[in-house]
């Protein structure tokens, strides 16, 4: 009876077991899921910092579409003629002008632009913060160090996207704005004038900045950063993502929920949350409110001028200099005011993407770590890290200063004064004060691992004595506190020629600094001992 | 020459009545002048001699310790011979002065003296010698070209007030205060006088009909709220910066805590 072409018997199978071998037959996904959907993935709150940042760049993209179909890159003249009263009639650019009608002309058009300009703040804020993790827990040792590269020209280019971004309205604080990139870039010997009338089209501001900027802004940064985006995730999968220690978690293994299903429904609503957090936020609260800056005019400048909070760095360091600092010199004038804040924050850039390899070289270990340091364990590192914190945060103070000197009613004197103390001698304080709280919770932990906790329980002994009892910890949270390296200085020892090497000396010097004050592990050793005092 | 005697010898029986009647008058009177409840009925009128005078009395009584007895300034504080009824105008109603004490610049607060109080004590500097009046209401009630006093205000007030009237900081603790709650009156008058660290915009800088312009602007962002949403205080990045860091970034983190404690 049956007129099937086939005499097999196919298994009848739903529509989504269906589809997925359709699917399946013609692009061989299955492999591909079955590999990445069992990947673990590790339940900290802090891995999920970088997710932030991922999926408001997503929030970027989709609001930054829509407001490309409207904005116009040009700086040809208009006279603006929208809704808004006080800009009536006043000439500016059309980019200018587009980016008024874009907020009181187009539909939705202010909403989408504010949260765009929140997500970037967003942004760039989440690499910061997922930085300051990678780096406090350890997390770009071997081998994740081409990834803290990668990380770091991420951070980069998301200041440059922000940047461009910021400077492209064409309105009085984006023109001040890139007054100071023009001024920095002329400021720089012999190059500077010449690279200034390249990057401008001419003596500024020009004609040409925000159309350059536009392509810089929508096409080429944007490439590379999905670009990249895309590599560290990869690698991210490649490597495992490190986990904390726990009982049961190794080297070896990566612990956790699997991406399928678990994990990416959780990412996926972390998402939405973070686009819902957004759109609120862009829907409640202002953000660059061009109609007041009014278009760019290189004359005034606004008080409370300052650029977006990832450049306040930059500014702050400009804004430190003491007054004099630029002299003229063979018929030249040397602008160190410029020259000093440049190289400052060069070196600073350097050595934060220089640091996994400087730290790998003191400590001469080739082996691979999956297991994340508590800062802690690692006293001397997290302690650079909170010099370099301090630094960073005394510049971006001061980008700041007249804000701080209004509202706090101080001088604007003892303000720049007290942050110029900030920067130079802040981390020197904070790396000795965080160096010695590590060291004062090693070993606090190390006391608690070998003697237990105090559990406030007073007992008097038929000897009249009181004691407190101590209660030990359960397996589970002692592991914790036990499994984490201990390095120690490292000797210096000639080499095959029998010499010892300045790099060798360095080194040494360089371990003693980093591994000369440490508190050992508890060892299984002492452990025993101590229960066996104790029972 | 008895009668003459006896006129000079004698007072007239009812001058006593009339000494007293005089002396109600004048304490009832003063006691009007300087009553805030009554001060309401009359105005003062600037070419009239009794304002004059009773500016006079309040001035030696609050102001000659530093400004001097006749106005002719003293080390604690400047000569107001030619500063105009607009500067008095301006300090005394917007509660600069009396000065609460020395300071880098004199701080606002609620003024001390009633309006009536403050003419008199301005007409009393003006008929001290000429200095700029008190602006007519057609200049400051606003009705002007917002457009052109946006643009005259970005070049010549925002570097210190910010474009947005936020206020800003200037050298040794000096600022320039925030302009969202400023009359229109003061506004001008501050513009014509130059206040604490301020510059004057003389009319020939900023003609009267630019002034208006000014100040429409100013009442123009005074009464329209951002249509943006809450301005975080006008104060440009670092608001937003600090807003997105506590609250944006906070918010989320706090959610990236409650995501990974859910599955523990």
């Amino acid at each position: 009876m049956s007129t099937a072409p086939s005499t097999q018997v196919t298994p009848k199978r739903s529509f989504t077991a269906s589809a997925s071998v359709y699917v399946n037959e013609r692009t061989s996904l299955a492999g591909f899921v079955k590999e990445l959907g069992r990947k673990a993935f590790p339940d900290h709150w802090s891995f999920l910092l970088g997710e932030i940042a991922l999926f408001s760049f997503v929030v970027i993209l989709i609001s930054g579409t829509f407001l490309t179909f409207f904005f116009q890159a040009s700086m040809a003249e208009v006279h603006y003629d929208g809704s808004y009263v006080p800009l009536k009639g006043v000439e500016m650019s059309v980019a200018m002008a587009s980016t008024l009608d874009i907020s009181f002309d187009i539909r939705g058009g202010l909403f989408v632009r504010q949260m765009h300009h929140w997500a970037a703040l967003l942004f760039v804020a989440a690499i910061g913060l997922h930085m300051l993790r990678i780096f406090f827990t350890g997390a770009f040792r071997k081998p994740r160090e081409f990834n803290w590269l990668i990380g770091f020209t991420l951070f980069i280019l998301a200041m440059g996207e922000g940047f461009t971004g910021y400077s492209l309205p064409d309105d009085l604080l984006s023109g001040n704005g890139l007054r100071i990139i023009d001024g920095l870039i002329k400021g720089i010997p012999v190059i500077g004038t010449w690279t200034s009338f390249l990057l401008f089209g001419g003596e500024f501001p020009g004609t040409a900045i925000v159309g350059r900027l536009y392509t810089l802004h929508i096409l080429l940064l944007p490439a590379i950063v999905v670009a990249l985006i895309a590599i560290h995730l990869v690698l991210v999968v490649v490597h495992k993502h490190t986990q904390y220690a726990a009982p049961g978690k190794t080297q070896q293994n990566a612990v956790g929920p699997p991406i399928l299903p678990i994990y990416a429904a959780k990412a996926g609503g972390f998402f939405f949350i973070i686009f819902g957090v957004l759109a609120l936020i862009a829907s409640l609260f202002t953000i660059n409110p061009i109609w007041n800056y009014g278009p760019y005019d290189p004359s005034p400048v606004s008080a409370g001028t300052q650029p977006d909070w990832y450049i306040g760095f930059a500014d702050g360091a400009l804004r430190l200099i003491p007054p004099g600092w630029e002299f003229v010199w063979l018929d030249r004038t040397w602008s160190f005011n410029i020259l000093v804040p440049l190289i400052a924050i060069g070196i600073f850039i350097l050595l934060v993407v220089a640091y996994p390899f400087i730290e790998a070289w003191v400590k001469g270990d080739h082996r691979e770590h999956h297991i994340a340091d508590r800062p802690r364990n690692a006293p001397t590192r997290t302690a650079i890290g909170a010099a370099g914190v301090t630094f960073y945060a005394g510049l971006w103070a001061a980008a700041s200063s007249d804000i701080l000197a209004t509202h706090f009613s101080l001088t604007m004197e003892g303000v720049i004064h007290a942050l110029q103390a900030m920067v130079i001698i802040g981390p020197f304080v904070a790396y000795f004060i965080a160096k010695r709280v590590c060291i004062a919770l090693q070993k606090k932990d190390r006391e608690v691992v070998l003697h237990g906790y105090e559990s406030g329980r007073i007992v008097k002994l038929p000897g009249g004595e009181f004691i407190e009892v101590h209660q030990p910890l359960d397996e589970y949270d002692r592991w914790k506190l036990v499994s984490y390296e201990s390095y120690e200085p490292l000797m210096i020892r000639p080499n095959a020629r029998g010499k010892i090497t300045v790099g060798q000396r360095l080194r040494a010097g360089m371990s003693r600094w980093f591994f000369e004050d440490r508190i050992a592990p508890v060892t299984k050793g002492e452990l025993e001992a101590s229960h066996s005092a104790h029972h | 020459m008895n009668r003459s005697k006896r006129r000079t010898g004698r007072r007239h029986p009812l001058a006593t009545v009339a000494l007293l009647a005089l002396g109600l008058v004048f304490t009832g009177g003063a006691y009007a002048a300087l009553s805030s409840g009554t001060a309401a009925q009359a105005e003062a009128e600037p070419t009239s001699q009794e304002t004059i005078e009773q500016g006079k009395k309040l001035f030696q009584a609050n102001c000659a310790t530093c400004h001097g007895l006749e106005a002719q300034g003293t080390n604690n504080g400047p000569s107001l011979i030619g500063v105009g009824a607009a500067a008095v105008d301006f300090q005394v109603g917007t509660g600069r002065m009396p000065m609460q004490m020395q300071g880098p610049q004199a701080q606002e607060k609620p003024p001390q003296f009633t309006d009536e109080q403050t003419k008199q004590l301005a007409y009393y500097v003006a008929s001290l010698g000429p200095g700029p009046d008190i602006p007519a209401d057609s200049l400051v009630n606003g009705g002007g070209d917002a457009a052109n006093g946006a643009e005259l205000f970005r070049i010549n007030c925002a570097m210190c007030h910010n474009v947005a009237g936020a206020g800003g900081a200037l050298t040794e603790g000096k600022f320039a205060p925030p302009l969202t709650d400023v009359s229109g009156v003061h506004i001008y008058e501050a513009m014509v006088t130059g206040p604490q660290n301020m510059p004057v915009f003389n009319d020939l800088n900023i003609s009267p009909e630019d002034k208006r312009d000014v100040i429409t602007y100013l009442k123009y962002v005074q009464d329209n709220r951002s249509p943006g949403g809450f301005e975080l205080g006008s104060l440009g990045p670092v608001a937003e910066g600090l807003f997105i860091w506590i609250f944006g970034l906070g918010a989320i983190v706090a959610v990236t805590v409650w995501i990974t404690a859910k599955s523990n």
